[in-house]
Formats: C-alpha cells, structure tokens, sequence
C-alpha cells in the first residue's frame, strides 16, 4: 500500500459526508434530503436516540475494526475541525505535538451527556453532540450565506423570466441558537485552528464512547521501529495529538485513523495493519498542556432565552385593524408584523407523538427546522428545551401536504408520518380571542379562519345580538381541530391573531 | 406584475422591430417608416375630431394622466405613480408633455384622485409651460372617499383642481365615475344632487369656469340610462365610457352585471353627445395578448403594434373625440402617436378580424381587472390588482393548469406559484383576503373581488397540495 494511499481514501470519503451533509442543511427546496437523508441518520447520536440497533452495532463493528474512522469520515464536525486544521497547514506545518489524553475531562464530560440525556436535560445535552452542534452552525451560520446567494440567482433568474430558482426569506429564527451556534462555531474554529482536534479529544461524547472500542480495534496504526529514525514528523503532524513518535506510542483511544502520520513518515515506518494485543494508554495527566478546556460552549445559554417571546406577549389586547380612509387609487396598506402569541404548551411538529417522547429524542440538530418550507419551525427559546423545533405561524402554516421534518428527522423525534397520516394528526387546539376578532371589534365581516381551515374544523355562526345576520363568528370544533395554524395565520388582526394555537401534550390521530 | 406586461409590452414591439426590419429592408425610401421599420408619425397629421358645442378640435389621442412615470431609487420596476409612493418623475412627465403637444395631442385627462392624488399637480407644472390655448385640460369631481361628499368639501375639491392646475378655468369636467358604489342610483343621489353639486356644476358651466360638463361611466347601467334620460335638461356636453374591441360586444359576458360598449356608443351617439373613450387598451391588457393572436395580428400589419389595433378600433368610430391612453414611457406615447398621426380607420373586414380576436381574448377567461387600482388600498394589505394580473399573466403564457394530469403541469405549476412569490409579497397575496368587500363598490369593472380572491386562493391550494 502506497503510504499516502489511507489519507486519500480517507479525504475522498470524507469530503463526500462531508458535502453531503452540508448540502442537506442548505438545501431548502426540498429536493436532496430524498437522496442524502440517510447521511444524517447513520450518524451515531441520532442513530442512538432513534434506537436504530442497526447502524450503532455497524458503526460499532466498523470501529472495533478500523478504528475511530467515524471521527475523521462520518462525523462532520470533525471533517470541519480537519478542513481548518488543514488550512493552517499551508501556512504553518508541522505544529502538533504529543499529549497525555485528558482521561477526567473526557469521562467527565460524557458523563454529564450522559445524565443529562437520561434526565431528560437534552438541551444541556445537545450542546456537545457533534452531529447537531455541526448542523447549528450550518442552519444558523451558512445557510443564510447560501440563501443569499440563491436569492441573488434568483433575482437573476426573474430577471431572464426564468422559474429555475426562487427567492427564500433569510430570517432569523431564535436568537439563542444562534448565538449558540455563532460561540460553537467560534470556539471549533480556535481549537481547530491552534491544535487540531482537541474538541474530539477531550469534550465529544461521541469520540469518547468509541474510544473505548476504538483501542481494541483490529487494524491500528503500529510504529515499526526498525524502520523509525524518530524524526518526530508523525507526532508533528498528529491533528488528534496522540502519536509519541519519540516512544513510539500512539494512544488509540484518540487516533482518528486519518492516515496523516503514514503520509509524512519519510521512512514508510508507520503501518495501518492488525497489531496483536493493545498498547497501554498512558494514564491521564492532570497537567494536560492542552488548552481551551474552559471554553467550552456550556456557558453560553443565559442570553436571549424566552426575551423575544416575552416581549411579543405584551398584552395588546385590541385587534390592529387599521382600516385607512380611501382618497385617492393606488398604494398599498402597510401591514402591521404579527407576534407570536405566547403559547402555554408549545406545538411540535406532527410525528413527535408526546411532547415528553420528543424531548427526549430530539438534538437539536435543526435538520427539520432548515428543511421546513413554510417557514413554520423555529428553534425553542425555552432555557429546558432550547434548540428544539416548535411551530409557530407568523409566516405560514403547517401545511396539510408535507411532511418535510418527518421525513429528514435522523433520531426518530419526528416519526415519519405519510401525507394521510399527517393531514389527520392532532398537534395542537385553535382558541378563538374574542377581543381580537375583527368582526366582534370592528364589525367587519370576516370568516377567514373558516375558508382557509384544512380540517373544515371552523363553522361561521350567528353573533349573538346582530340583528343584521351579517356578522358571522367562527365556531370551533374542537375534536375536528388538528393544530395546523392556517387560522392563525390568515387571521387579519394584527399583530396579535384572534384565533390562535394551543399546543398539545399527546399528539393524535383524530 | 405590471412591469412584466410592460417588458412583454415593450419585448412585443422590440420583437415586432426586428422582424420588420428584416422585411422592409428593401424600403428605405417609404416615408411612412422610421429607419427601424416600424410606421413613423407624421408631424402634423394628427387626427382631430370637432366638438359640436365649441368647435374644439380634439386630437384623437388623449393624454390619460393616471399612470404617470416615477422616480425609483432602485431602478425601474415598471410601477407606476399609481402603485408606487415613489416621487413622480416630473422632468419625464414634461419630456411627455412637450413631445404630445408637438405632434398635436391637445387633450389631458387627470383627477383629484390619480396617482394617489398626485396627478393634477404634476399635469398642472406640465402643461403650465404651454400656452393656455394649445391644450385642453380635463379633470374630475372625483367620488371616492365619502368624506370629499359634502358640498364644501367638494367645492374645495373643484377649486383645488383649479390650483393644481393653475388655471382659471376647466374645459372638460366629469363627475367622476358614476354607476359605482353598492347602489348606483343611491350614490350617485347622494354624490351629486342631495349636496346640490351638480346644480354647483352647471352654474359654473354657466359662467365658463366649466367649457364642457359630462360625466364618466362603469357599472351600473340604470344610471347611465338616468343621466341621459335628463339630457335635454342637463345638456351634456360629452360623455365618458369605456370602449374597446373587448368590450364592444363581450362586456355582460365577461360581466354580467356589466354592459357592452356598443349600446353606450350608440345611446351617445343618438344623442348627438361626443364619446370619449376610456380603457380603449384594457389597462394594457389589449397590448399584452397571448403569442399566437400577436402573430396574428403582425401578420397582417407586421410595421404596427398590437396597441395599435385597440386605438384604431375606436378611432374608427366618428362619435369618439379621443381615446385616452394612460402613457408611462415615452416609447407608449411614440407608439400612440404613430397610431394617430394620422389614424388609419379600420375597414369593414378587419374589423370582423377584431371580433374574431376578441372572442378569443374572450375564451382566455382573465380576470377582467384593468390595474387602475381604485379598489386600493386594500384595508388589509392585499394587493388585488397584482394578484389578478399574476393570474392573467398565467393565462397568457399557458401556464394556468387545468388539471395535473396535463403533459406540462409540473411546469406550470412551477411557473404559477414561483411567479406568485414572485409578483405578490406572500402577505398580500390572496390568502388574506377577509371578504370584507370594501374593495367591490370601488371597481369600475364591478369584477366580484371577494369571490375572484377565493378562486385564485383556492386554485394555488389545489396547486399546492396536488390535487387540481
């Protein structure tokens, strides 16, 4: 085997996850998750929280024999942590030096995921798995760059007349996640920048969980020192920190098996192949030289919270309906931007089944809330739960139609539903605000919750004490309603809606 | 999506340039064409016709003031003054003026209302840079807003134009749009008798502040019938309505509650009152047909636009003083003026030819919606005319599906719901609309824009959830 032959492997299968993933994220049409959905569910967390026995014992079996080759091929986060490691490399080579693995750290930290996963504290949780901090920074950081650039095209493409792209709204959905992401992002970037991977090495649940396969992996990389004139290059070009070409040892609970080491080694003396027995891990090392342990992103959730929501629930009780004289032709009236009511219980998407289940399975990953198309999903700003999709309607509705969320959740959060399924799922009760009602408040009538309600679940009837008939308000019924918003959403009072959502705990089938 | 009827307007005459200068390569030395091939006008051949009561000679093209150039910061949308808040482009609306006057136009129509009431100060600037006497001025005692009703308002309303367009007197005034409102009879009873504003009216005629009283007309045809009826005590001096090859025949088929231009036409001309013509082009929408009725039409005359065909049919008519056509680009009015200097009548047969276009304009079944925007603004922030155009503009191009089952329906759907993104902002669109029918006692189409909003919302649900 030519000694650059497992890098290139490596590279070629990496960049495909990689993009693959990436592109996923960004893809707002709808069009590639068909393709490239089972990228995100071969992942480790989500396949683990979807109870997915099939991948996690492959992805286990792929270990045991490999080695960490997750960490450096499927997990995109650590492509991403390689792709700017490798970008410091053209100006600055070989920077690596050895290091004792920081064992209290690393135990620590799974430790935490792991309670925190059991408590139900997924929030907390979701902070440090690789997969879904990875799609944070890509629905929060780089999909609005990719929005733009499509919007700019698609400009471009009205302009030639053309229906080849369309324009997509770039808004931010939650500003806590997106700090989060903005911090994550930051603090990957520096680590990743300075030593390499030293996020996978000390704080990922993930790399932790398989270092302790991955030391008994078949293949390993061996020094053979016969050949070793220990020169040190492999040690220096070690992005996970883990060979002491000196010693000749290599710590395989840290070795991605990136091949990086066999690539430099003037002396073809680094060999991928079985090596019989496991070569002691040398114990922990309180005085780990490895830096930006504390600065980790966990402290970074006290902004923002429930301010935005908080804000949008000051009471403004009157129906905005801001009917102008008419003068003159011509002109548009300006409409006023609707606030999203505070809901007791959230709604989350259809598929989630009850709100404890969802919680529990969901990581944020924000794959649903990047592939919904209506605009509907949004990152939850409550501190217990932060990250995770609820609905909302300012924007749009959930449509009877999709089933986008289902279709893409990697962890099972979102069941996938069919068309039917979900056209029928109760995911939430309308409540009709009296005070709010244009026809009760202005005298204007209305029934614009019932035209557009998919579920003919709003009947008009006769307000009581209108002698004229004319004035019709709507009538819900109740065990019709599945909670889809589209009367929320078409409700003409602004910015308060006067028929809004209540979430419920236990989605059904009505 | 006006600025798309307009590129199309504008790529149909382009396209039109093209293919005739290929053909008339061979005829330089025809004086009628410019070197581009198209018909040139000639300076100093402007059809005119005579007002019976003053003798005015009126040109056969009338300057409509309504959809005036504006200034856009972000380049041209091809809105104009009507839709957009934009500053309205004065140095263009002088550039306009002078060149009509040039070629001999003598007739401007504006009104309080237009533009979003900025039409008359503009006209008034414009014109006021001519001699008095090269120009006839027409303007409105317009009737929107309940609150110009009563009479001191009103008055106001009238001396105001007066101002506006700095003169001292008006020589053609309309009361503005009768047969509207829920009950036509009932409004116009209270607009204009119970505030005794038509007496005020005819006083002023009385003592020349007024040259010409007439009224202009959509809806309601009782009242049409009303006002004529009391001609001989009214005497009015020129009526205003709606014609063009559309309308001529397929009004109450397109509306029933509509009614066709050729009894209007005829009920004047009985009268002996001259007709001036509003909508001879439908709003543009008589310039701006599906592909193979252009072909059809440049087969025939391939050196003339499709407007053309819309403005000759009513200046075939001798009743008709002029036809009003609203210009924002200079090339509309260089096209207009090409039509008229001098008009050529259309003949027996090409006038079936129009029939023949206009039932199959008719079988596109558009909306009927003429973008004038009276019926803005939408309390609710719908924008009712861009939504019907996006519709019609579906029409047009073949994009309106009529089932999924259709060869090209991916396609169209695409083209339908991107373009409707595209065209009307998802807040505006019909969705929103709440029925509350403000907009419907406003349309001088009387189009029922409640029931249209439903239909265009349910038709993108079908579209939308695949069910069409």
């Amino acid at each position: 085997m030519h000694k650059k032959t497992l890098q290139r492997i490596r590279r070629v299968l990496a960049a495909i996850f990689f993009l693959g993933i990436t592109l996923m994220f960004l893809d707002f049409t709808g069009t590639l998750h068909k393709f490239l959905a089972w990228m995100a569910k071969v992942q480790f967390l989500p396949a683990v929280l979807a109870l997915n026995f099939i991948v996690v014992v492959i992805l286990l079996i792929i270990t045991l024999l490999f080695g960490r080759i997750y960490c450096s091929v499927i997990c995109p986060l650590g492509v991403f942590q390689d792709g700017v490691a490798h970008v410091h490399n053209w100006t600055k080579k070989n920077r690596y030096t050895f290091s004792k693995a920081n064992n209290i750290l690393r135990y620590i930290m799974l430790g935490v995921f792991v309670i925190t996963l059991i408590a139900g504290v997924s929030s907390l949780a979701a902070l440090f798995a690789p997969y879904s901090a990875y799609g944070r920074i890509v629905q929060n950081l780089f999909a609005p760059i990719w929005q733009w650039c499509n919007n700019g095209l698609a400009s471009l493409s009205e302009h030639f007349n053309s229906y080849a792209f369309y324009s997509k709204e770039v808004w931010m959905r939650s500003l806590p996640t997106f700090i989060i992401a903005a911090v994550t992002f930051v603090v990957i970037v520096v680590l990743a920048w300075r030593n390499g991977r030293t996020y996978c090495n000390n704080i990922c649940p993930v790399g932790t969980f398989l270092s302790f396969f991955s030391r008994f992996s078949w293949f390993k990389m061996h020094i053979n020192e016969e050949k070793c004139v220990q020169c040190g290059l492999c040690t220096k070009n070690c992005k996970a920190s883990c060979i002491d070409g000196k010693n000749g040892f290599v710590d395989y609970s840290r070795c991605v098996t990136c091949g990086n080491c066999m690539a430099v080694c003037p002396k073809e003396a680094i060999e991928y192949k079985h090596v019989k027995g496991n070569t002691t891990v040398v114990e922990a090392n309180n005085h780990s030289p490895l830096s930006g342990n504390n600065e980790t992103p966990s402290e970074t959730v006290d902004t923002g919270k429930r301010a935005f929501l908080i804000g949008s629930a000051v009471a403004l009780g009157t129906a905005a309906f801001a009917q102008e004289k008419k003068k003159v032709d011509g002109g548009l009236a300006a409409i006023e931007d609707k606030v999203a009511p505070e809901r007791k219980t959230p709604i989350v998407p259809a598929g989630a089944g009850s709100l404890q289940r969802f919680r529990t399975r969901c990581t944020g990953c924000q794959l649903c809330v990047s592939q919904c198309p209506n605009d509907v999903l949004r990152p939850s700003t409550d501190l217990m739960h932060l990250m995770q999709p609820v609905m909302s309607f300012e924007r749009g509705y959930c449509r009877p139609e999709c089933t986008a969320c289902s279709d893409v959740c990697p962890t099972g959060a979102i069941q996938k539903l069919l068309k039917e399924e979900k056209a029928v799922t109760k995911k939430g009760q309308a409540i009709w605000l009296v005070q709010n009602c244009i026809v009760v408040a202005d005298g204007i009538p209305c029934g614009n919750c019932a035209r557009h309600c998919p579920a003919e679940a709003i009947e008009m009837v006769p307000k009581r004490g209108d002698d004229t008939g004319k004035l019709l308000i709507p009538a819900i019924n109740e065990s019709k309603c599945i909670g889809c918003g589209a009367c929320e959403y078409v409700c003409p009072a602004r910015p308060l809606s006067a028929i809004y959502v209540e979430g419920v705990e236990q989605q059904r089938t009505i | 999506m006006k600025d798309i009827s307009r590129r199309d307007f504008l790529k149909i005459l382009g396209a039109g340039t093209v293919a005739t200068a290929a053909t008339m390569a061979g005829c330089k030395n025809d004086s009628d064409l410019d070197p581009k091939g198209t018909i040139k006008p000639q300076k100093g051949q402007m059809t005119y016709r005579t007002n019976p009561k003053t003798g005015d000679k009126v040109s056969l093209l009338g300057f409509g003031m309504m959809r005036l150039p504006v200034i856009e910061e972000d380049g041209p949308s091809g809105a104009s003054g009507r839709e957009v808040p934009a500053p309205i482009d004065q140095e263009m609306v002088n550039k306009m003026v002078d060149k009509a006057i040039e070629y001999g136009v003598n007739y401007f129509d504006t009104s309080p209302a237009y533009c979003q009431g900025r039409s008359e100060h503009a006209t008034g600037i414009a014109l006021s840079r001519h001699k008095r006497d090269e120009y006839f001025i027409a303007t409105k005692m317009s009737n929107f807003a309940p609150g110009t009703w009563p009479r001191e308002e009103s008055i106001k309303m009238f001396e105001n134009s007066l101002k506006e367009l700095q003169t001292d007197y008006i020589d053609y005034l309309l009361l503005h749009s009768i047969g509207g409102g829920e009950d036509g009879m009932e409004t116009l009873r209270k607009r204009y008798y119970d505030n005794g504003i038509l007496d005020y009216l005819l006083e002023q005629r009385e003592k020349g502040v007024i040259r010409n009283l007439g009224f202009s007309y959509h809806g309601d045809v009782k009242v049409f019938d009303y006002l004529l009826s009391r001609h001989d005590e009214y005497k009015w001096d020129f009526v205003q309505i709606e014609m063009n090859y559309l309308d001529w025949h397929f009004a109450d088929e397109i509306n029933d509650r509509n009614t066709d231009a050729e009894y209007l036409y005829n009920e004047l001309t009985k009268r002996n009152i001259p007709a001036v013509i509003m909508e001879p082009l439908l709003g543009g929408r008589l310039a701006n047909v599906p592909d193979h009725i252009v072909e059809e039409m440049k087969t025939r005359e391939p050196e003339r636009s499709v407007a053309s065909w819309a403005f000759r049919f009513c200046g075939t008519f001798p009743n008709v003083l002029t036809s009003l056509s609203g210009m924002t680009y200079m090339d509309h009015l260089d096209d207009n003026l090409a039509t008229h200097c001098p008009l050529k009548p259309l003949t027996d047969e090409e006038l079936n030819f129009l029939e023949e276009i206009a039932k199959k304009i008719y079988d596109l079944k558009n909306i009927p919606c003429t973008a004038c925007q009276y019926c803005m603004p939408c309390p609710f922030g719908l924008d009712i005319p861009g939504i019907f155009s996006h519709y019609n503009k579906c029409i047009k191009e073949g994009n309106l599906a009529k089932s999924r089952d259709e060869s090209e329906y991916k396609k169209m759907r695409r083209a339908f719901l991107i373009g409707y993104d595209r065209s009307v902002p998802k807040l505006r669109q019909a969705d929103h609309c709440t029925h509350c029918g403000e907009c419907v006692t406003h349309c001088p189409q009387r189009i029922r824009i409640p029931e249209m909003m439903q239909m265009v919302d349910e038709y993108v649900e079908k579209l939308k959830q695949g069910t069409l």
